[in-house]
């Protein structure tokens, strides 16, 4: 490894209780909820009609834009209506409901198989991505077609396929290379025909040792190199990740591609692979259930649109009512307030936590230690930060960078005095998001 | 030495709060004052550490200068009572100091205790102190509290560091400069005199203060970069000040001088953008 990246935590990973336990797929829900918005980007529109039998795998709604991906149906039924519905982000989305009739019937040419996509065309390639739904599973949920166009474009000389995930309790990504090491690896290598790159970089954090030894066997005269490495949070974020690869650094409001660099997660890479291989479009995927208030924690494999009531049913509900439950990691993941909300194209994980793991410790004076801003992976320096925003000086927070602040958590999570600082730092972007 | 718990007792009851900062500054505060000192001159110090450098320029965390030091320097108001130093173990004349302090006598007054010279006294003449090395760094040595034993106090600097409440960089940074210079430019006028610097090193309150005080979270940068500056400027300072200044011992004033900059050396040394300047990978037109 030719570089780290400053700052950054170790924190207690516990991944122990999901990251021997495989992949199981989770009983058909007997309701979906799938919110026309799933990633980053322009909100699709329902094409089917309440009252519509729709199959599995078939599309239920698209949009125009560039920047959006279509929502397929996961399981076969009726749409019972369309109807705002909690979405993870805590708002309520549009979504469309439907009543499964277990009957798993899908859409013609659904099986169909390519096998040499060597003769596929990377305008093909991205099409399929895009007919497919793809988003980039890691949790920010970018449209996997657009960033092919970008990274295309931009001809990019580096990709870099992310599998490090330093996320505390997510297993989700570690299954997918253990268990699915060749999806990964074809996925990965159409990514790489389709950007014309002859090799590409398979990032993995050191705590996964059954993920990389299985990975290298796969990807043996593939052009894919394993690297190994330190286990630190946040290892993954893509910054960072591009910073220890290469070294590089993404210019503030800049995109990766900005600067030779691609980085695409390994779940989408094996859900390219299904894509392009089965004709199968995003309809499932590997959500970690953890936590020490879910009796049997899993490694799931969801339909989309499945609700976080199935999902925890399923894995034995509850010891006692969660005190919290999050989507995604402990660090970044957000906490739901709705146990209706559906699992989406990005979410990596469900968590629920115990009250005995509750701890609302009292904010108290900064005391100058300077330790966020040793953590800080992006440099800033959250204690001055926090200090103009009690003072309501919004002007000296920009000055300081803070649009430049990923939310990692870093700061907030070393800070001996119990400062939300992660948290003041997200409410000065958003009032600033306002502003415009 | 005895009588640090009652300092510290005392300390205490000046302020209620119970997060015990208040408590590290009294016993910073009883480190750096002679044994003899009377105890209402404590009592002083305690109150003005408190009550003025504190609490009036907004409580903890937002203290201008190190509590502690700034009130030893406003103690220094009594010259005669604190620059009074006793060799260790003169006798076993502590009751006969206690009895003293009840009858309200004055300290200066007892004949028995012999009064000594620091060893940074002596060397500011350019002579080596008469104690030898050894003694100067086991605290064999005339000073205040608790700054002569320099292998004590380099301990607990190390657990300090191991257990990663303070970082190396003032301490590296602030002893560095003081033993480079010392060893250029030693006032016996032989120069590489290592003896001279070892003395200079560990004779006076400088262990004590770029272990526990120079690191004071408050009163110093938080960046990186701010620190090492902060460490090179405690150093030349108190060089400054002990060479050149008219008392022996200049750690406290350079510590309270550097302390002032503390604000202004973050802003200066303000880590880099993430993504601007550095090392450049990649066609900017991209």
């Amino acid at each position: 490894m030719p570089f780290s990246f400053f700052g950054g935590i170790f924190p207690e990973y516990n991944k122990e209780n999901t990251s021997a336990s495989p992949v199981i797929e989770m009983a058909q829900p007997s309701e979906v909820a799938l919110p026309l918005l799933q990633h980053t980007g322009a909100p699709c529109k329902p094409i089917v009609n309440v009252g519509d039998y729709v199959r599995v795998g078939e599309k239920i709604a698209d949009s125009e834009e560039k920047l959006s991906a279509p929502v397929h149906a996961s399981v076969s039924g009726v749409v019972t209506s369309i109807e705002p519905c909690p979405h993870p982000s805590g708002t309520k989305v549009q979504a469309v409901i439907i009543k499964n009739d277990f009957e798993d019937t899908s859409v013609p040419g659904c099986e169909e198989v390519t096998d040499d996509f060597e003769n596929l065309s990377p305008e093909q390639i991205i099409s399929i991505a895009r007919e497919a739904g793809i988003v980039g599973m890691g949790g920010a949920g970018f449209p996997l077609a657009a960033k092919l166009t970008t990274a295309y474009e931009k001809k990019i000389d580096t990709i870099i396929i992310n599998g490090s995930e330093c996320e505390p309790y997510i297993t989700a990504d570690h299954r997918a290379m253990v268990e699915y090491p060749r999806k990964v690896v074809d996925g990965i290598r159409l990514i790489m025909h389709c950007l014309g790159g002859k090799t590409a970089l398979l990032a993995i954090e050191e705590n996964k040792p059954d993920a990389i030894a299985t990975m290298k066997t796969t990807a043996e005269g593939t052009g894919i190199h394993i690297v190994s490495l330190k286990t630190k949070y946040p290892q993954g974020s893509e910054k960072h990740l591009i910073k220890t690869l290469t070294g590089r650094e993404v210019p503030p409001g800049r995109l990766p591609m900005d600067i030779g660099c691609g980085v695409f997660n390994v779940d989408t890479c094996a859900s390219l692979c299904r894509a392009v291989k089965k004709g199968q479009p995003l309809i499932k995927r590997i959500v970690t259930v953890s936590g020490s208030a879910v009796v049997t924690p899993k490694n799931l494999l969801v339909r989309i649109g499945a609700r976080y009531k199935d999902v925890f049913e399923f894995c034995g509900d509850f010891y006692e009512d969660p005190y919290k439950i999050i989507c995604g990691g402990p660090m970044m993941g957000l906490a739901q307030y709705s146990l209706e909300t559906p699992v989406i194209k990005s979410t990596s994980a469900l968590l629920a936590f115990c009250s005995d793991e509750e701890s609302f410790e009292k904010e108290s004076a900064c005391i100058r230690c300077g330790r966020c801003v040793r953590s800080c992976p992006m440099r800033l320096m959250p204690n001055y930060i926090n200090l103009y925003a009690s003072a309501g000086d919004i002007d000296e927070c920009v000055k300081l960078n803070v649009s430049d602040c990923i939310e990692c958590g870093c700061c907030s999570y070393v800070c001996p005095a119990k400062l939300n600082l992660v948290q003041v730092m997200r409410m000065i972007k958003e009032k600033l998001k306002r502003k415009g | 030495m005895p009588l640090e718990p009652l300092f510290i007792f005392i300390r205490k009851k000046e302020n209620t709060a119970t997060d015990l900062s208040c408590v590290v500054t009294g016993i910073l505060l009883a480190f750096c004052l002679p044994v003899t000192v009377p105890y209402w001159l404590v009592a002083a110090g305690a109150a003005f550490a408190v009550i003025v450098v504190k609490m009036l320029f907004g409580g903890r965390g937002k203290n201008f200068a190190n509590p502690a030091l700034a009130a030893r320097a406003f103690l220094y108001a009594w010259p005669m009572l604190m620059t009074t130093f006793v060799s260790p173990l003169s006798g076993d004349r502590i009751s006969i100091f206690s009895a003293q302090i009840l009858r309200g006598g004055d300290f200066t007054e007892v004949i028995d205790s012999i009064t000594t010279a620091t060893p940074l006294k002596e060397l500011k003449t350019g002579v080596m102190p008469a104690e030898g090395l050894f003694d100067i760094f086991m605290g064999n040595v005339g000073g205040c509290i608790g700054e002569t034993c320099s292998a004590i106090i380099m301990l607990g600097g190390l657990y300090l560091l191991y257990r990663r409440v303070i970082t190396w960089h003032i301490p590296v940074m602030y002893l560095g400069t003081v033993a480079f210079i010392t060893l250029l430019f030693p006032l016996t006028g032989e120069i590489f005199d290592y003896e001279f610097m070892l003395a200079e090193l560990f004779g006076g309150g400088l262990m004590l203060a770029a272990f526990f005080m120079a690191t004071d979270y408050s009163t110093s940068p938080t960046t990186a970069k701010g620190k090492l500056i902060f460490g090179v400027g405690c150093g030349l300072l108190t060089v400054f000040f002990r060479y050149f200044g008219s008392y022996s011992e200049g750690v406290s004033y350079a510590v309270l001088l550097m302390n002032i900059f503390a604000f202004s050396l973050d802003k200066v040394t303000r880590p880099r953008r993430f993504g601007i300047g550095g090392k450049k990978y990649y066609d900017e037109k991209r």
